[in-house]
């Protein structure tokens, strides 16, 4: 008998072990697998269980954590929401995160291998686990002109400081709440959420970053700058500018939106095309360089490369085989060349550094949960789209626009300001999009700002929209970030 | 002839009985589930109940009063026993409290009124199963005695086993009916059954072992028993379908049978009949597969919990997320989401420990468990009686296979069957009814452990009265 029962007390034994490595198993090695599966609630629980790190400008919190009484512990706050929504993005138990929150969501949330040692520290403090901070170069009051002036449209603004790539500004009108996203009641954030999502002005869209359209005459400085890096042009280089230019191989004319020539005889300098957007002019220019010298030109801008900011911005672009009546309308910035208002204000930025063109970035620096500074962000150079000599040049010519053109709004008393109008046809009847470029220098060869605005279908019919509606925003952001 | 006046030199070896073994591992015990109560009471409160000193105050008198006892009727029993199931009571009420500030919480933040706190009814149920234990041993000084009660036990087992299938007091909860309700008290009388039953076979097959195990007949090859021999296997396997199909107890039918395959296999040492009980297994099995739906549910739900995960296998996916959660150290008491997992108080309650404890915690348990197994297979080896040797076994089996059932079926590793972890689930039946089987163990081990009394030189002294 006492055979059987030492036999059946190994079998128990083994029973205790077969439950033990199965526990094993789902606690050790199935442990993440189950811990990432959408049905298990845990992780969203946990993830609000910890003081989510705030997003700063300068040493304000645009969005902050705040505790509260319910079983998510944390609810996340943002100051100023829609104004700074383009770049905070919002950050909800229904519809996961977006914008910086999704993009620096490891920071954010502690879970970033950074903060290892603050994770262990807080263990043994006995403190809740929080998460690191992220802070933004954007400058508020920048941001406050660019929104303050998009008010009413549907457009976007981008500034950036041209030295290191910087976005100083990234605005998106009209703008939605992110507090209503990102409260704890899933009811009201589906009702907020499918308000927004039905809006025909789509204010949930991320304007500056995601919106591509025809830069229009804007993309003349491009045209410009492919010119002056040829050799074959300077400022001064008569260039034809008739009235009406006849598009090979098609019935079509192009022409001028004023109806008149450029200039005497039908010709200009190529300083004066700019500074009056001759189209007939840069479309002769742009026939006679050839599409991929052009391409060549828009892709160093930063055409064809999608930017991480780190969100995600959209990829510019110009066509990828015109035929030389496409290649000519393509040249004034219209046909199937589309660009981000980050784009534009990246070429604008290219001039006014030296031809040198910085990556654009949001985050300049990572916070640990004590606000201690991890990580600076270093500019980068993403290429050197013209040489020195000749970005002088162009920038001397933006300058001109705005002097003497059709920039005549941008003007800032005391500053060197150059820039560039674009009143962009959609084709379908539509109203134009209205575009602005715009480079500011307090300092002579320092330039501090490059800005790009775009009126979505806000122009008139007239070349003239550009300065009569973009112009005085960027002229207001260019003023914030220099304090004027 | 001159005999020498004393005894022979035998060596006056004295059998150690290691009270103070098992007072001190009491205390550690104590320690380890007062440390984890007032853990629950910082984490979720950031401060002591109020009501946490009471509650420690009550379980230690208790446990003391318990090694009071066995100091004084059963000196000689088992000292790991004891404190292995101080340990598992003492973490079972501090995880139910945990779970009662969950729902407190909840309740809160709801506006709902405050719902009663079950570590209350908790608490006074291990009151009263400590109290049983203690009268066990007191009452019942020689195991031997119970196997005049064999019929008699045989008898109350089955009527409790089936009582709930009794109009006006018998209730189903939860789609089984394996409750009983007397006013507001209900009692799950399956839970003393076990007892019971296992107290009948153990007296049963004392008597009936040598004929079980050599009047053989052989049929189709197979060495069986006789047909008469083979009736109380029938009886015990018809039983637990009936259990199965009328209260709809998986668990309790598997404990049940697997008790009785495994006593009779011990009585006769013959491995006949684990080929037998297994054939008989997977034919009931296969059976209720085929003939009831709950059945073939829980097993459809364990082969893949997650593709229907937010309705049929919302319990065992919640369980296992716990478990993934609690990964190798466990979120710490208090600190973890145990409240989402269904039942967590009872059915899944070893979920919570181990999203709570972590990997390194359940193993622990599961340590303790295994302790508390072997102590009482130990126990069944060293009796030196064929019942109290069966009824060890059988009270360790019974013990083992619910443990088994239970986490493997939270566990996923084998299909999900509704029934109580031993010591730590939320319910009053389960808790009184294992102190009481504990009781008997210690009751075994100590006459096991005991030693014999001293030879009396009879030819010279005269018979005297001994008292002990």
């Amino acid at each position: 008998m006492i055979r059987s029962v030492r036999r059946l007390a190994a079998v128990l034994a083994v029973l205790l072990v077969l439950l033990l490595a199965n526990i094993t198993y789902y606690q050790y090695f199935n442990a993440a697998e189950l811990r990432a599966r959408a049905g298990n609630s845990r992780v969203i629980l946990e993830e609000y269980s910890r003081e989510r790190g705030p997003i700063l400008l300068g040493s304000t919190a645009i969005a902050s954590s705040v505790p509260t009484d319910d079983q998510l512990k944390f609810l996340r706050q943002y100051a100023n929401g829609p104004l700074y929504a383009p770049a905070t993005g919002f950050y909800s138990i229904v519809y996961g995160a977006t914008g910086i929150e999704r993009a620096e969501n490891s920071v954010l949330s502690g879970s970033d291998d950074r903060f290892f040692v603050d994770r262990v520290q807080q263990l043994f403090a006995g403190r809740g686990v929080k998460g690191g901070a992220v802070r933004l170069t954007i400058d508020p009051r920048a941001q406050r002109a660019a929104y303050q002036g998009l008010a009413g449209r549907t457009g976007a603004v981008v500034a950036i400081d041209p030295r290191t790539g910087a976005i100083l500004a990234m605005a998106s009108s009209p703008s939605f709440d992110p507090n209503k996203l990102s409260s704890h009641n899933p009811t009201q954030i589906r009702e907020a959420y499918a308000a927004y999502d039905a809006d025909p002005k789509k204010p949930m869209l991320n304007r500056p970053l995601a919106m591509t359209l025809p830069p229009g005459s804007t993309f003349k400085l491009v045209t410009a700058a492919a010119a002056l890096e040829s050799g074959q042009y300077t400022a001064d280089t008569v260039v034809p500018g008739p009235a009406s230019l006849d598009l090979p191989n098609t019935s079509k004319d192009l022409n001028n939106w004023s109806g008149t020539a450029c200039g005497p005889n039908g010709e200009t300098t190529l300083e004066n095309a700019l500074a009056v957007s001759c189209n007939t002019a840069f479309a002769s220019i742009g026939m006679e360089l050839g599409d991929d010298a052009l391409r060549e030109q828009a892709e160093k801008f930063g055409f064809g490369t999608s930017f991480e900011i780190p969100l995600r911005a959209a990829r510019s672009r110009f066509p990828a085989d015109p035929d030389v009546p496409q290649t000519a309308m393509s040249a004034i910035g219209q046909f199937d060349v589309s660009a981000t208002a980050l784009q534009m204000a990246m070429v604008g930025a290219g001039i006014a550094n030296n031809g040198q063109v910085m990556e654009p970035y949001l985050v300049s620096e990572i916070l640990s949960p004590e606000l201690e500074t991890l990580e600076t962000a270093e500019p980068k150079a993403f290429s050197q789209a013209m040489s020195p000599a000749n970005a002088a040049s162009l920038l001397a010519m933006m300058v001109n626009v705005v002097d003497n053109g059709t920039g005549s709004n941008a003007r800032i008393p005391g500053v060197l300001v150059g820039g560039k109008t674009g009143t962009a046809q959609t084709g379908n009847n539509q109203t134009a999009h209205a575009w602005f470029v715009g480079v500011a220098e307090a300092v002579p060869g320092q330039a501090q700002v490059a800005v790009a605005v775009v009126l979505q279908n806000g122009g008139g019919a007239a070349e003239v929209s550009g300065n009569r509606l973009a112009a005085p925003i960027a002229k207001s952001v260019m003023e914030a970030v220099l304090r004027r | 002839m001159a005999a020498p006046t004393t005894a022979p030199a035998v060596p006056r070896y004295r059998q150690p009985d290691r009270r103070w073994a098992e007072l001190g591992l009491l205390v550690a015990a104590f320690a380890v589930g007062a440390a984890a109560y007032i853990q629950v009471d910082l984490a979720v409160l950031g401060k002591v109940n109020d009501g946490t000193w009471g509650v420690l105050a009550i379980t230690g008198a208790l446990i003391l009063s318990a090694h009071v006892a066995v100091r004084l009727v059963a000196r000689y029993a088992d000292p790991l026993l004891l404190p292995a199931v101080v340990t598992l009571n003492l973490l079972g009420l501090a995880m139910i409290h945990r779970l009662d500030l969950a729902d407190e919480l909840r309740a809160r933040r709801a506006g709902q009124p405050i719902p009663t706190p079950d570590v209350d009814s908790q608490l006074t149920w291990t009151a009263l199963g400590i109290v049983l234990f203690i009268a066990v041993i007191v009452v019942v000084r020689d195991h031997r005695r119970l196997q005049r009660y064999t019929y008699t036990a045989m008898l109350a087992g089955l009527v409790l086993l089936l009582l709930p299938l009794a109009p006006v007091i018998g209730a189903q909860i939860n789609g089984a009916t394996l409750w009983i309700r007397i006013g507001s008290l209900s009692f799950q009388p399956g839970e003393l059954a076990k007892i019971l039953l296992t107290i009948f076979f153990a007296g049963y097959l004392t008597v009936k072992r040598d004929s079980l195990a050599l009047v053989r007949t052989k049929v189709l090859g197979l060495e069986l028993p006789r047909g008469r021999d083979l009736g109380p296997l029938l009886v015990a396997w018809f039983v637990s379908l009936a259990v199965l199909v009328f209260e709809r107890d998986l668990g309790t039918s598997l404990v049940f049978f697997g008790l009785f395959v495994t006593m009779l296999y011990i009585a006769t040492q013959r491995r006949s009949w684990l080929v037998l009980g297994a054939i008989l297994f997977l034919t009931g099995a296969a059976f209720a597969y085929l003939a009831f739906g709950h059945v073939r549910l829980r097993v459809d739900v364990w082969l893949d919990p997650f593709t229907d995960e937010a309705d049929r296998g919302y319990q065992i996916a919640q369980s296992l997320y716990g478990f993934a959660s609690g990964g190798m150290f466990g979120t710490g008491l208090g600190q973890g989401y145990p409240q989402l997992v269904p039942y967590a108080k009872s059915d899944f309650i070893f979920a919570a420990f181990g999203e709570e404890l972590g990997l390194i915690g359940v193993a622990a348990m599961l340590v303790v468990f295994a302790i508390v197994i072997q102590r009482g297979m130990r126990t069944s080896i060293a009796c030196r009686d064929v019942f109290g040797t069966l009824l060890a076994a059988g009270l360790s089996i019974v013990l083992a296979l619910q443990v088994f059932v239970v986490i493997g079926g939270v566990t996923r590793l084998i299909p999900l069957t509704g029934l109580t972890t031993p010591f730590l689930s939320l319910g009053g039946s389960s808790l009184v009814a294992n102190w009481i089987a504990v009781a008997l163990l210690m009751r075994i081990s100590d006459a096991a452990r005991r030693p014999e009394p001293e030879g009396v030189a009879m030819e010279d002294a005269p018979t005297q009265a001994v008292r002990l």
